[in-house]
C-alpha cells in the first residue's frame, strides 16, 4: 500500500471516531428533545406530581435538587478548596510521601462508584450519626463524591497562579497566609468556582448516593428543614421509569423530567464556561 | 564618604548541590544606585534576593556567611522576615501588578500590615504614585484595573507599590528587561530620583544601563564578585581582565 493510501485510511478512521462521538451526542439530545419537549410547560415545571405520579409536574423534584446542590456546595467548597490550598501552598514538596498519599487518596476517591458513596452515607450519616434519611445526609454523601473533582481542579487553578504574584506579595512583607488570601486566591477564584460548578453538575445528576440516604419516592410537601426527606430529579426519573404503576402511560413525563435535569446540568456547565472565558479575557495581560 | 547600608561578608549560597554565590563581599552604600551586572546565570538576581530573603521561598536553599542591613544580620534567627521585607522592597523583572485596581495595588502593602485609615491610605497612595512618576497618568482612574496599564506604567505601579510601605532599600531585578526604550528611559530617570531617599540596588545585564544610571557597579561572574567600585572607574579603567572582556563585549 502506498504511503498516501495509508494516510487516507488513517484519516478516515480518525474522522469516523470523531463523527461517532458527535453523532451519539446529537442522537441522544435529539431523541430527548423530540420526546421530552411535548411534556414541557410552565405547569410541568411548577406543579407537583398527581394521580400516583402519572401526571402533573416535577416542581418538588426541582426544588429538592436545588436544595441538595446548594447544601452540597456548602460542605464541599470549603473542604475541597481547603485541601487544594494545603496541597498546592502548604504541603512541603520535599515530604513527597505525604503528598503522594493525599493525591492517591484523591484519585481513589474519584474512582469509587457512586453507589459506594450511597452506602457510606447510609452507614455513616444516616445510621451512625443519626442524621436520618434527610437532605443533610444526602448532601454530605454527595460532597464526598464531588470532593475529588473540586480538589484536583482547584489545585490546578492554584498552580496556574503566576509565581510572580506570590513573589510580589511576599516582597511587600506579606505573611504566607496573606499571600494566599490576598494574592493567590483572588486570582485562582474563577478557576475554583468553575471547578465547583462542574463538581456540582455531577452531583446534581447522581442517583445512587441519594437513593440510599434521603431521596423520597413521593412527598406531598416541600422539605422544611435539612432534616427532611426530599424529592430529586434523578431519583424521580428512576422511580417514574421503573417503579411506576404504568410506565407506558408516564413516558411523556419521564422524558420531560430527563430533559429538565439535562437542561439544569447543562446550564450549570454553561455558567462555568462563561465564567472561565470571562476571566480568561480579563487576565489575558498577565497570562 | 557615604554610610554603608548593606554589607555581605563571605556570602555563599547553594540551591541544593549547586553553588550559586561564592564568597561574596560587597558593601552597598546608602543613597546611591548600585548596579550588579554580569552574564545570565551568574547569580545577580539570587544575590539581591538574599537582601530581602526572598530566596527563603525556594526549598533547598542554603546560605552561609553574613548579610548586614544597617549592621544587623539579616539571617539571624531573631530577624522578622516580614518586617525585613518591608524595609527592603523589591521590583521584579516582569511587571507583576495584582489583578486589582491601581489604587488597591498601591494600598496592598499598607492593608496587610496594619489598619490604616482611609485618609492615610489615600495620602500614601498618592505620595507613592507621585514618587513613581505615575500619578499624573492615573489620578483620574485609580479604580481601573491595573492590568489595563501599559507595561511601562505597570512597572512604575510596581515601584509605587514597593514605595508605599516606606522601605529603606529598593531592590530592582532587571526592571526594564520587559520594557521598550521609552518606558526604560522613564524608569531610569525615576531611579535617579529614588536614590535621594532610598538605597537602590539594580540588577541588569544591560551594560549601558549600568553605566548610565549607577554610581557603583559590581561585576559578578560565576557567583563571584570579579570587580566592584565606582561605575566610571569600572567602565573606563577596569582592573580585571574579565571585566574588561565583558564590558567590551567579548563575552556575555
Amino acid at each position: 500500500m502506498t504511503k498516501a493510501a495509508t494516510q487516507r485510511i488513517a484519516f478516515a478512521l480518525l474522522r469516523l471516531s470523531a463523527a461517532v462521538i458527535v453523532a451519539s451526542v446529537f442522537l441522544l439530545l435529539g431523541y430527548l428533545v423530540w420526546n421530552g419537549t411535548p411534556a414541557l410547560s410552565l405547569s410541568f415545571l411548577l406543579e407537583s406530581p398527581r394521580e400516583g405520579m402519572t401526571a402533573g409536574g416535577v416542581f418538588p423534584a426541582i426544588v429538592g435538587t436545588f436544595y441538595l446542590t446548594l447544601l452540597t456546595l456548602l460542605f464541599a467548597l470549603p473542604l475541597g478548596v481547603g485541601a487544594a490550598i494545603y496541597l498546592s501552598e502548604y504541603a512541603d514538596p520535599r515530604r513527597s510521601k505525604t503528598l503522594y498519599m493525599i493525591r492517591t487518596a484523591t484519585v481513589v476517591l474519584a474512582g469509587i462508584p457512586s453507589i459506594v458513596y450511597g452506602l457510606l452515607g447510609l452507614g455513616l450519616f444516616v445510621l451512625f450519626l443519626r442524621l436520618g434519611f434527610s437532605i443533610l445526609s444526602s448532601a454530605l454523601a454527595l460532597s464526598f463524591l464531588t470532593l475529588p473533582v473540586i480538589i484536583s481542579a482547584s489545585e490546578e487553578a492554584l498552580r496556574t497562579v503566576p509565581p510572580s504574584y506570590r513573589e510580589g506579595a511576599f516582597a511587600l512583607g506579606a505573611t504566607k497566609w496573606q499571600v494566599i488570601r490576598d494574592a493567590v486566591l483572588p486570582f485562582a477564584a474563577p478557576g475554583i468556582l468553575t471547578a465547583c460548578i462542574l463538581g456540582l453538575a455531577r452531583a446534581a445528576g447522581e442517583t445512587a448516593p441519594i437513593l440510599l440516604t434521603g431521596a423520597a419516592y413521593y412527598l406531598p410537601e416541600l422539605p422544611n428543614s435539612i432534616f427532611d426527606q426530599f424529592m430529586a430529579l434523578p431519583f424521580h426519573i428512576f422511580t417514574l421509569s421503573t417503579q411506576s404503576v404504568n410506565p407506558r402511560l408516564t413516558r411523556p413525563i419521564q422524558f420531560g423530567s430527563v430533559l429538565v435535569l439535562l437542561l439544569l446540568v447543562l446550564s450549570l456547565n454553561l455558567v462555568a464556561i462563561v465564567i472561565r472565558s470571562y476571566y480568561r479575557q480579563k487576565y489575558r495581560w498577565v497570562t | 564618604m557615604k554610610r554603608s547600608k548593606i554589607e555581605t561578608r563571605g556570602l555563599s549560597l547553594w540551591f541544593g548541590q549547586k553553588q550559586v554565590l561564592d564568597n561574596v563581599d560587597l558593601n552597598i552604600l546608602e543613597n546611591s544606585i548600585t548596579a550588579i551586572m554580569g552574564p545570565s546565570g551568574c547569580g545577580k538576581s539570587t544575590l539581591i534576593r538574599v537582601f530581602n530573603r526572598m530566596n527563603d521561598i525556594i526549598p533547598d536553599c542554603n546560605v552561609t556567611g553574613s548579610v548586614f542591613l544597617d549592621g544587623e544580620d539579616v539571617y539571624s534567627p531573631s530577624v522578622d522576615v516580614v518586617a525585613l521585607r518591608m524595609r527592603v522592597g523589591m521590583v521584579f523583572q516582569k511587571p507583576n501588578p495584582f489583578p486589582k485596581s491601581i489604587y488597591d495595588n498601591v494600598a496592598f502593602g499598607l492593608r496587610i500590615q496594619k489598619r490604616t485609615s482611609k485618609e492615610e491610605t489615600d495620602k500614601v497612595v498618592e505620595e507613592s504614585l507621585r514618587g513613581a512618576a505615575l500619578w499624573d497618568e492615573v489620578k483620574d482612574r485609580l479604580k481601573d484595573s491595573a492590568l489595563e496599564l501599559s507595561g511601562g506604567q505597570q512597572q512604575r505601579l510596581c515601584i509605587a507599590r514597593a514605595l508605599a510601605v516606606k522601605p529603606e532599600v529598593v531592590l530592582m531585578d532587571e526592571p526594564c528587561s520587559a520594557l521598550d526604550p521609552s518606558a526604560t528611559a522613564k524608569i531610569e530617570a525615576l531611579m535617579a530620583e529614588l536614590k535621594k531617599n532610598y538605597t537602590v540596588v539594580v540588577v541588569t545585564h544591560n551594560m549601558q544601563q549600568a553605566a548610565r544610571v549607577s554610581d557603583y557597579t559590581a561585576f559578578l561572574y560565576l557567583g563571584k564578585v570579579v570587580e566592584y567600585g565606582l561605575t566610571d572607574q569600572i567602565f573606563e579603567n577596569p582592573t580585571n581582565k574579565l571585566t574588561e572582556n565583558y564590558i567590551t563585549g567579548r563575552f556575555g
